[in-house]
Parts: structure tokens; sequence; C-alpha cells
């Protein structure tokens, strides 16, 4: 296991088992009331180059509960950028006032550009269509903490699964587990990337692609929005629009313990009647999002000890 | 004497790519920074026959012998070539190219939304050889898979 104390979180494939693991028990240490860690004095930059509601507040939330302070911008109307600078200066000066840099970015691999250039540890709160880590985490730790295991499981994921971050890192983050099986639904356009499909195959864990969506084996249906925003072309985008919907008829006949995940927004792919069935815990994941990331963010900075 | 000396003579000191696919000896010089300005006499030679490749392309440096760590990289279009280190008109030494495991600054990643095709940004496209017959590269910033037909489209 590496030590997670300065650690950069670019991808969830820098995390072995043993640290997510690790990870996950200080979230559920927290999440008791067991564990108070404290970051008093410490500052965390949110630099979010592309909206955002759960991961931005979120973790200014993490960061007030655990008694440290938060700068940052949301949006680059109102800063430099808007004036043309460029994203590694815009970094340089975060990482001059802060103790920590959470990115969000449009282009791929900009969180990674953003952690050469900073010696504070970065954060990368989503990175274009490939990765969200924490997003992952607070996924595989909701799923964790509600079978007390992630291997054994039927995963399924429905939806946009190859411009969706938030479904190619949980499959990345399903890798470094041992699931049953992962179904995968989606239309043909939308089918998971092979880079991505790649880290399931060579990790040995069955994986079916299918169009359409069958909950009957699943212990944990994942659902995510069809990533509108990423489209080349917005006539691929009208082609799928609308294509796979959650309803409570398609959940007939699942486990009685199968769980809904989202990594919200959600639009129109789970309808709302869903909200109301016992297999809906996409606001309980959410709220899981504080958690998990104050348990990261004392990690990063020393906290827990 | 072989063919391709028919063409073109010996050289006396320097190096010889050979095994080059047929049509890529321009795309080797390329990799290798030799626009011809360099003052040294290159001898390019294409579509020679071979035992081998059916038909292939020699490139000849005169006075200058190539280090491994220069030619490693023309493994992306010439996966086959042997070096030929050339002393006093004998082969002092014969390597085979092997594609390094990490490539810098010589291709673009095809994603348009990588990081490393932003402009005016501090980066240079970095790929890791994840297979080297048939070449697969996968973009260091973005995870992008590379294939050796957009490699060869990028260098031809």
């Amino acid at each position: 296991m590496k030590m997670f104390r300065g650690r950069d979180v670019l991808s969830i494939l820098d995390f072995s088992r043993e640290d997510l693991e690790k990870l996950f028990e200080v979230t559920l240490r927290i999440e008791r009331g067991e564990l108070r860690p404290r970051l008093e004095g410490k500052i965390l930059a949110t630099a979010f180059f592309e909206p955002s509601t759960r991961t931005r507040l979120s973790f200014e939330t993490a960061m007030h509960r655990l008694g440290g302070s938060v700068i940052g911008f949301g949006g680059t109307e109102a800063t430099s950028i808007a004036k043309g600078e460029n994203l590694a200066d815009t970094i340089r000066m975060l990482d001059c006032y802060s103790d920590l840099i959470v990115i969000r970015h449009p282009m791929e691999g900009a969180a990674k550009l953003a952690a050469e250039v900073a010696r504070v540890p970065v954060i990368n709160g989503g990175d274009g269509s490939r990765h969200h880590p924490t997003q992952a985490m607070i996924d595989l730790y909701t799923i964790w903490k509600e079978f007390g295991r992630i291997d054994g499981l039927e995963i399924g994921l429905l939806g946009d699964l190859r411009y969706g971050r938030a479904a190619s890192s949980l499959v990345y983050g399903l890798s470094k587990f041992k699931p049953k099986r992962v179904l995968l639904f989606s239309p043909p356009s939308l089918k998971l990337r092979k880079e991505v499909r790649d880290s399931l195959v060579k990790a040995g864990i069955a994986l079916e692609e299918r169009e359409k969506l069958e909950v009957g084996s699943l212990d944990v249906l994942y659902v995510t929005r069809i990533q509108k925003e990423r489209f080349p072309d917005p006539a691929e985008y009208e082609k799928v629009k609308g294509s796979y919907r959650l309803t409570v008829s398609s959940l007939e006949g699942a486990k009685e313990r199968l769980i809904v995940l989202h990594p919200l927004p959600r639009v129109e792919e789970i309808d709302l009647e869903v909200d109301e069935t016992p297999h809906a815990r996409y606001f309980q994941q959410a709220a899981n999002g504080v958690f998990v990331r104050m348990a990261l963010l004392s990690l990063l900075l020393g906290g827990t000890r | 004497m072989k063919e391709e000396e028919l063409i073109v003579r010996r050289i006396k000191d320097g190096t010889v790519i050979d095994h080059i696919p047929a049509g890529q000896a321009l795309s080797v010089l390329r990799i290798l920074g030799l626009t011809g300005k360099e003052g040294y006499t290159v001898a390019v030679v294409m579509h020679v026959p071979s035992k081998r490749l059916g038909k292939k392309d020699i490139v000849k440096v005169e006075g200058k012998e190539l280090k491994p760590e220069e030619v490693n990289r023309i493994a992306l279009v010439a996966p086959e070539a042997t070096i030929n280190t050339i002393r006093r008109y004998r082969v002092a030494g014969k390597l085979k190219v092997q594609l390094p495991d990490q490539i810098t600054n010589l291709i673009k990643c095809t994603n348009p939304n990588c990081i490393t095709n932003k402009p005016r940004e501090p980066v240079m496209p970095t790929f890791l050889t994840l297979s080297r017959s048939p070449v697969l590269l996968s973009c260091e910033y973005c995870g992008t898979y590379i294939s050796q037909e957009e490699i060869v489209g990028q260098l031809g």
C-alpha cells in the first residue's frame, strides 16, 4: 500500500485494492463519528473550469467540516483565464495559495498536467470524458457499505458508457476487485471505450455487453446520463437521446436487494417514481460523497494522525 | 554485389538502416531528424527486392554512427529494421531496432480533446508502448490508443 500523504489523485487506476479498502474504512469511521480528523489552518483550492454541483460543493463541505478553509472558482468568467491565462499558470498560482488543489477541466489529461506543475497534491475532480476518481471512490464505497464487499457481485452499468467519465472510472475501479460479472448496457454508439473495457479483460473479470437492460441477475445497477456536452456531433446526440430510461416496470423481476446508483445529475434516464422504490440509493450515494472526500482530504493532508 | 550497391556505393564509416518497409524511408529520415541540412552524405534507396520483406527501403548515413536510442524510435514505422554500424567498409555492429517503452514529442494524440493538443501549455505529447507487434501506443495524458496505421498516417 502506498502512503496517502501528499499523493495526487488523478485516476482510480493509481490506487490498489488495499488503498481503497483503507479509504473505505476511514470513511466508515468518520461517518460513524468514531474518527474526527482535523485540518485546521489548511486551505483547499477548487479550480472548476466546468460546471459542477456535487463535486465542488461536497469537497467544500468536506473541507469545512474538517476545520479547513476553501478558496477557488467555479466557472472561468471571473478569473484571468478569461484574459487568456493558460492552465499551467493558473495552477502555479493556486499552488502558492493552497495546500491541495481540486481541478475539474473539460480536457482529458488536464489534471495530470496540473499535478506536474503543482507541488501540492492535486485531485482530479473530472477531466473530459476519462477520469473522475473520487466519484468512483464514492460509488465503490456505497457498494462496499451496502453489501460488505464488492467481490462476487453482479454489477450492471446502463447508459452512456462512452463519454461518461463516472462510468469509465467505476469500471477502472471495479478492475481492482473481483466482481462476479460486469454487464454493460448501452446503445451501440455509446459502448464502453476499448481501453476502459481492456482493464476488465486484463483483470480476468467476466463481462458482457448488451443493448437491452435485463435486471434479473444484478446486485447493483449503475445508471448514467447521456453526456450531451461531450458529443463531437450534435446530430449523434439526437440519435441516442432518450434511448434508455429506468422505470418502476423495468425493475420488475429484480432481486430484492438490487440497489440502483447514479452519479447524478439525473435528467430523464431514471423516472422519478423509481426514487420511491427500495432499490434507489443514489441520494445516499451522493451523501456518502462528503464522508469519502473528508476521508480522502484528511489522508492526503495528514489529518487522521 | 548486392543489388542496392549497383545504385549506391558502400559507405566507409557510418550507419546503414536496413529492412525498412518499402516506402517508409522518408518517414525514417523525418523521425531521425535528418533534414538534409546537417551536411552528412545520406543515401536513400527505395523499393529494393528483399527476401524477407518482398520490397524494402534502405537508408545510409555516411560519417555518423547513430546510437540505438536515437534510432529506436523508427520502430514506429519500421519495426523490422536493423541498424548496421559501418567502420572501414565493414559491419562493426548489428542491432535490431526496438521500440522504446515511452515516446515523447514525436507524434500527436489523435484525441482533439487531449490536453497535449492545447496550445500554450507546457506539455509534450507522450505515449506508452502497450504492444510492439503490431505497434499500439497509449497516450500518457488521456489514455487514447494510437494504432500503427495512425502512426504511419502521421509520420508518412
